[in-house]
């Protein structure tokens, strides 16, 4: 019997390891990339720890003329989007979760499932008559169509799992459905807005192709700075890795931080969606 | 579908409750912001859109009222039919593999092992991180010469690939970062399934001498089963309209070996600039992915009811 529990045991570690691998053996190559030298970069067989270390990958990347306004409009356009998407987004859930008016939530279903290009043709022509184009207005606000059903999906599971008991208490009470709203049911809500907050500032951080049609040479996102990077200087890999690593470090650290809220929220819509 | 019933009820006992006089429907202000924003910057986009696709419209010249024209070019446009071929046999092996290695994945984080939690963070991080980055950063492991994924293929003795940069493999290439990427999600989604299920079943197998895989394929693999296929679907609407990988690698290359109707929808609206044509390829696209969804979402029921049966 030992036996056999000790083959499981080795048959898990293996299944484990072959699952795992691929992702750890992706950053971890990414991470050497963006470490190295030319020479090592371009060398056969490859080189996984090289002799001397390029640090100077991050600082190129960081002192390229644009780095730095290209990483504050990512803050800007993703800090936007995602508390203009909290502000009307997290009473919207409370109120659709409480009127329980579920048809509405299809409509924030839909808005999933639309391909976000389809977005882009309206929204670009009304930028354009709109005289917006070359600011960051446009990104913010067609990052809402990524943010704001996010926040509602969840925020509506979330309230719908609150208790009613207490709202109705100091309804009888007679504080107003708003001071019931700010005092009672928001301040339970809390774990529920921390992952509709982390995923809305993923999915708006990620996000592509609004920036590759509406940024401007000034106005770009750091996704969009290192696709054009891409196009540029084909042949340095090490700043080019160094540079990816640095857009998508900070989504990295959230997930190992807050894993279980990003996880709690991926599922919520998935598993409830019956 | 339990937290559905009871919330309907809950408030429909909170409005009878007071007894008062009949009260407006006061949540309305909660939502009116939200409506705002939703009518202005999703509903507006898909009635425009719509409008549009009856247009001839080109990006500095006059618009011309076209009726279905737009529509009628679409099944004579050869590069917008081979474009459905690719969406299809993209979406196809796109939902099939991550679908199985997530399932098993899930099979596998089941079970208790050391680091758990850690690894498991590790494993959802290809479908967190930016999508762009990863696309760099695969682009440079599919370099014929320089490489790594050819090294590692040299190791067990398989000649160099050209990957993304031969027409024949950049489907099945794209795929792979595809699957590598969106595994996680079905792992997660299937795995809040097994652990919801009764350990009961398992008790009783065991007693009477059930392996592992009889177990799995008797017990859980049934049980699962209606989250398996709501993975497929989310995965299946997913990768229809994939774009960030496909367009950050290949931009629909080599030739147009890998254009999605999303990539070629791309071209058309702005590299070209034909923005009524660009419209009725989108409406045609969107109409395509909601029929999808609608299809499967009444496949799933009909799982559901021949799994668990008209008493559920």
């Amino acid at each position: 019997m030992s036996a056999r529990q000790l083959l499981g045991k080795v048959g898990l570690g293996f299944a484990v390891f072959v699952i795992v691998s691929p992702a750890i053996l992706f950053f971890l190559w990414m991470a050497s990339l963006s470490v190295k030298f030319e020479v090592d970069n371009a060398a056969y067989p490859p080189v996984f720890i090289p002799e001397h270390f390029a640090w100077k990958n991050y600082a190129d990347v960081v002192a390229s003329n644009r780095f730095l306004t290209y990483f504050r409009n990512s803050l800007v356009v993703t800090g936007a989007a995602t508390l203009l998407a909290m502000l009307v987004g997290v009473p919207a859930g409370y109120g659709i979760a409480r009127m329980a008016a579920h048809k509405s939530a299809v409509v924030i279903l839909i808005a999933r499932i639309t391909p976000g290009l389809s977005y882009l043709i309206p929204l670009f022509l009304l930028f354009q008559w709109l005289g917006l184009l070359g600011t960051l207005w446009p990104q913010i606000i067609i990052h809402l169509v990524v943010t704001v059903p996010i926040v509602i999906w969840i925020m509506i599971g979330y309230f719908e799992t609150t208790p009613i008991e207490l709202e109705e208490a100091a309804l009888i009470d007679g504080a107003t459905r708003w001071q019931v709203f700010r005092h009672v049911a928001l301040p339970i809500a809390k774990p529920g807005l921390a992952v509709a907050f982390i995923l809305a500032v993923i999915f708006s951080w990620n996000n592509f192709v609004f920036g590759i049609v509406l940024a401007g040479r000034e106005t770009r996102t750091l996704p969009v700075a290192v696709y054009n990077m891409i196009s540029f200087d084909q042949l340095s890999w090490g700043p080019l890795a160094a540079a990816a690593l640095i857009v998508t470090f900070p989504v990295l650290l959230l997930t190992m931080f807050a894993q279980r809220q990003i996880v709690a929220g991926l599922t919520a819509g998935a598993v409830k969606g019956g | 579908m339990s937290t559905l019933t009871e919330a309907t009820s809950a408030t429909a006992s909170a409005e009878a409750a007071p007894g008062r006089e009949w009260r407006p429907p006061s949540y309305w202000p909660f939502v009116i912001p939200a409506l705002v924003v939703v009518l202005a910057i999703i509903v507006f986009p898909w009635l425009f859109t719509i409008w549009m696709s009856f247009n001839e419209w080109k990006v500095g010249s006059p618009t011309t009222f076209v009726g279905l024209a737009n529509y009628v070019r679409l099944p004579n446009d050869p590069r917008f039919v081979e474009a459905v071929g690719h969406t299809v046999v993209y979406t196809a092996l796109s939902v099939l593999l991550p679908v199985i290695l997530g399932t098993f994945a899930a099979v596998v984080f089941h079970a208790r092992f050391p680091f758990r939690g850690i690894l498991r963070a590790i494993f959802i991080m290809p479908m967190m991180a930016t999508p762009v980055a990863i696309a760099l950063v695969w682009t440079m492991m599919f370099h014929p010469q320089l490489g790594v994924l050819n090294y590692l293929l040299s190791l067990v003795g398989i000649g160099p690939q050209l990957w993304v940069f031969h027409p024949a493999t950049v489907i099945p290439s794209l795929v792979l970062v595809e699957t590598w990427q969106w595994t996680p999600l079905v792992m997660l989604i299937v795995l809040g399934g097994i652990a919801a299920l009764p350990t009961e079943p398992y008790e009783s197998a065991q007693i009477d001498g059930a392996g592992i895989w009889q177990m799995f394929r008797y017990i859980t693999l049934p049980l699962i089963l209606p989250f398996v296929f709501i993975a497929a679907m989310i995965r299946t609407i997913d990768a229809v309209k994939s774009f960030d990988i496909i367009f950050a690698i290949t931009q629909g290359g080599p030739g147009s070996a890998s254009e999605t109707i999303n990539v070629y929808l791309y071209s058309v609206a702005f590299v070209y600039y034909d923005l009524g044509y660009g419209s009725a390829i989108a409406v045609i696209f969107f109409a395509l992915i909601i029929v999808l969804a609608a299809v499967l979402l009444y496949l799933r029921q009909r799982t559901l009811w021949t799994e668990i049966g008209p008493g559920a």
